[in-house]
């Protein structure tokens, strides 16, 4: 499959020499320049992305005005959390682990051959976390008072969500700092590409760090809700589960996100990655068939010694067996076969699975075994605006990941000045 | 924390720094009568309550909020199914049918020693008081973790409003600093409930059991679970029959938590030592594998 259209595609064209731009001179015009969009804007995902969004605005600005009570959303006092945390802080969170994994192979293991996912890998981490930001301001019932947590106003240190939201905001610097060499590229500037370079093992360590402490945190959060979460999905290691979910997570990711780019960004992938591609996709499948193998292990191991197999057998069980066997143990095997014998689209069609599963596994946390013990009447099930919100947010976000990729040298080779500046 | 507030820290911050700490706390702390090391309590003998519903209409007289009819044939139909607290309803009375007969349980937050309401708190917008007293400020910036974190589902989040608070009973915090007793308390005219520190209600409710042999059971709710509340019940049945969770346990809901939050450090002191060595270990090894341009250069640098 891999390496076929190698002869059709046209090679973007990259300016020899840097352009110079500097950031407070000379950028809004080159930005105003460059914002225009690249080929016709009217296809059929931006129409159907546009009326979403134009909707979702809508729905905010009226979720402003009223609260977030019903129509906006069906939460209620015994479901506080709903879909917009559910999806983006526990699933988003998830997916973006990329962007500590694939800098961990590359920056700090030296492993040169997954270099031209690196990039993609902080984009994706870097937009996630923003958009995280805005699904938390849009989902926190008195979002005016967030900087409060930031400046101090009551540092609540003993509070997971404290650590989680100062999380999110340094995951943003720290990812724009890893991020910095493609935009420097961008405006053509060779004093902040070399600087960026000068960070960046740095910015690296610093990443991986603090995805370590968001990925262990967001598992944290649920905790407290010992009683509440359903015994097969509840455990004092949420934590360590939700850290070792998120590697398979972010490649998985990964994955998809190649084999779209593959189609839709074919005229920017340049030689590197495409010959590397195969060879990277076969390394993935062999990281997510381990890990995933680690956390069905772990999960068994988890349930067994907090007693949760007395609960297999009900309703919630079955569902819950599912999950583990349907969503972790299968594509784990599907991954490591794979990858034994080099076939990308089983790798493919097995990194869906496992993204689904984390989204059934974070779902499963945050409501569907969330007071599973209620009245059917009392659950909670997202609205339809709740969905439409979530569904606006991902669009706007491919946006922007579109909108830079088709600008900064992210999937592309970096230009012929700017190899200089890598020492490693 | 409003600007008042903020300034008379910073006010009295100052005032410290530079008088000693001769000028500062008589004042600041007139108004409130907190100097107690223990915590303050109420004790609901449930075998009291009549289910009159008038600590209900007292809470909300005292609170601003929508007065509850509490005649004979509103109460009929109100006690037809256990009701939640809610926005509007910091206390609410629930009738059980047991095997000893009607049994009325009023419910509210129980003010747990160590609340998870307040350890998830990521503003300290909850705060537990010196008094026992667990409040609500309008720092609260509405993630609504508190309501996830209580075993007991008390915070309350008004949804439906731009401008939305967690509601909740604040055990009559204003009326404990001016010595008044809780409006519930202070109403409830069969003594079902009671008020003072928690350790002599805890007596009283341990006489009683002793007392009057086979009338309660041999617990306290509130004495040891989830490490112990400010509200203590007495009850004459199990404490399942009569709307209360048995698989609570006796450990304070913040531990849950602790685990990670005491990782926390490692995790960000570790890690990055773990990955630079890591790197450097591996930096070395390809250095070696081509040492000519190495060589060269600390060549020419010494000779």
């Amino acid at each position: 499959m891999a390496g076929e259209k190698l002869e059709t595609v046209a090679v973007v064209e990259q300016p020899d020499k840097p352009a110079e731009i500097q950031i407070g001179r000379d950028f809004w015009p080159f930005f105003r320049k460059e914002s225009k969009p690249k080929g016709n804007p009217a296809t059929a995902f931006n129409l159907l992305s546009g009326v979403v969004v134009a909707f979702s605005i809508l729905a905010i600005v009226y979720r402003l005005f009223a609260g977030l009570g019903s129509p906006v959303t069906n939460l209620s006092q015994l479901s506080p959390l709903g879909l917009w945390i559910g999806f983006y802080i526990m699933c988003g969170v998830a997916f973006a682990a990329g962007g500590a994994v694939v800098p961990f192979i590359v920056n700090v293991l030296g492993v040169k051959k997954y270099r031209p996912f690196l990039r993609v890998a902080v984009l994706n981490n870097l937009l996630t976390s923003f958009f995280c930001l805005v699904v938390i301001v849009l989902s926190f019932g008195r979002w005016w008072n967030i900087p409060n947590v930031f400046i101090g106003n009551g540092f609540g240190a003993n509070s997971v969500m404290f650590i989680v939201l100062w999380v999110f905001l340094l995951t943003i610097v720290t990812a724009a700092l890893q991020f910095r060499p493609a935009f420097a590229e961008w405006i053509g500037n060779t004093t902040s590409r070399k600087r960026a370079a000068t960070v960046a093992l740095g910015a690296t360590v610093f990443g991986i760090t603090l995805s370590v402490l968001q990925q262990t945190g967001v598992g944290a959060l649920l905790t407290m809700a010992k009683g509440k979460i359903h015994p097969l999905w509840y455990s004092e290691m949420l934590p360590v589960l939700f850290f070792v979910s998120s590697i398979y997570a972010g490649i998985s990711l990964l994955i998809m996100v190649d084999a779209i780019s593959e189609k839709v960004f074919s005229y920017q992938i340049d030689e590197e990655y495409r010959n590397s591609r195969f060879d990277v996709m076969m390394g993935f499948a062999k990281i997510c068939g381990g890990v995933m193998f680690g956390f069905f292990a772990l999960s068994l191991i988890v349930a067994q010694f907090e007693g949760d197999f007395a609960f297999v057998n009900s309703e919630m069980g079955y569902w819950w067996l599912l999950e583990i066997i349907g969503f972790v143990a299968i594509p784990g095997l599907m991954f490591a076969h794979g990858a034994q014998k080099k076939n990308m689209l089983t790798i493919q069609t097995a990194a869906v699975i496992a993204m689904v599963g984390i989204l059934m596994n974070r779902y499963n946390s945050v409501f569907l075994a969330y007071n599973w013990d209620l009245p059917f009447a009392e659950r909670y099930f997202p609205s339809a605006l709740e969905w439409i919100v979530t569904l606006a947010v991902v669009f706007v976000q491919i946006w922007a990941f579109r909108w830079i990729v088709n600008r900064m040298p992210v999937m592309r080779k970096s230009p012929q000045w700017a190899e200089k500046f890598d020492r490693d | 924390m409003d600007r008042r507030t903020f300034l008379k820290i910073i006010g009295t911050g100052v005032a410290g720094a530079t008088t000693g700490s001769l000028l500062m706390p008589v004042q600041s702390l007139a108004g409130e009568s907190t100097k107690t090391k223990e915590f303050y309590g109420i004790l609901v003998d449930t075998t009291r309550c009549i289910g009159c519903r008038r600590c209900e209409q007292a809470c909300a007289e005292v609170n601003g909020l929508p007065v509850p009819d509490i005649s004979e044939a509103a109460n009929k139909q109100v006690f037809a199914s256990p009701r939640r607290t809610t926005v509007t309803e910091y206390t609410v009375t629930n009738r059980y049918e047991t095997e000893k007969g009607t049994i009325f349980v009023p419910q509210r937050c129980m003010h747990c020693n160590q609340p998870g309401c307040v350890a998830s708190c990521p503003v300290k917008a909850l705060e537990k008081k010196r008094a026992g007293h667990v409040i609500w400020h309008s720092n609260c910036i509405g993630c609504r973790l508190c309501m996830v974190s209580c075993p007991f589902d008390m915070p309350k989040f008004e949804y439906g409003r731009a401008v939305s608070n967690i509601q909740k009973c604040n055990l009559c915090w204003d009326r404990y600093k001016q010595g008044v007793l809780p409006a519930c308390v202070e109403v409830c005219p069969t003594q079902a409930l009671m008020a003072g520190t928690r350790r002599l209600v805890l007596e009283e409710g341990n006489r009683r059991i002793a007392a009057n042999p086979g009338q309660y059971v041999d617990h306290i709710f509130g004495e040891y679970e989830v490490g112990g509340a400010s509200h203590l019940y007495l009850s004459a049945v199990p404490f399942d029959q009569i709307g209360f969770r048995k698989d609570l346990g006796t450990i304070p809901y913040p531990e849950y938590s602790a685990g990670y939050l005491r990782a926390v450090p490692f995790i960000a002191t570790l890690t990055p030592l773990f990955l630079l060595a890591v790197n450097a270990a591996l930096k070395k090894g390809i250095e070696k594998s081509e040492p000519k341009t190495e060589e060269k250069h600390s060549g020419t640098g010494k000779h």
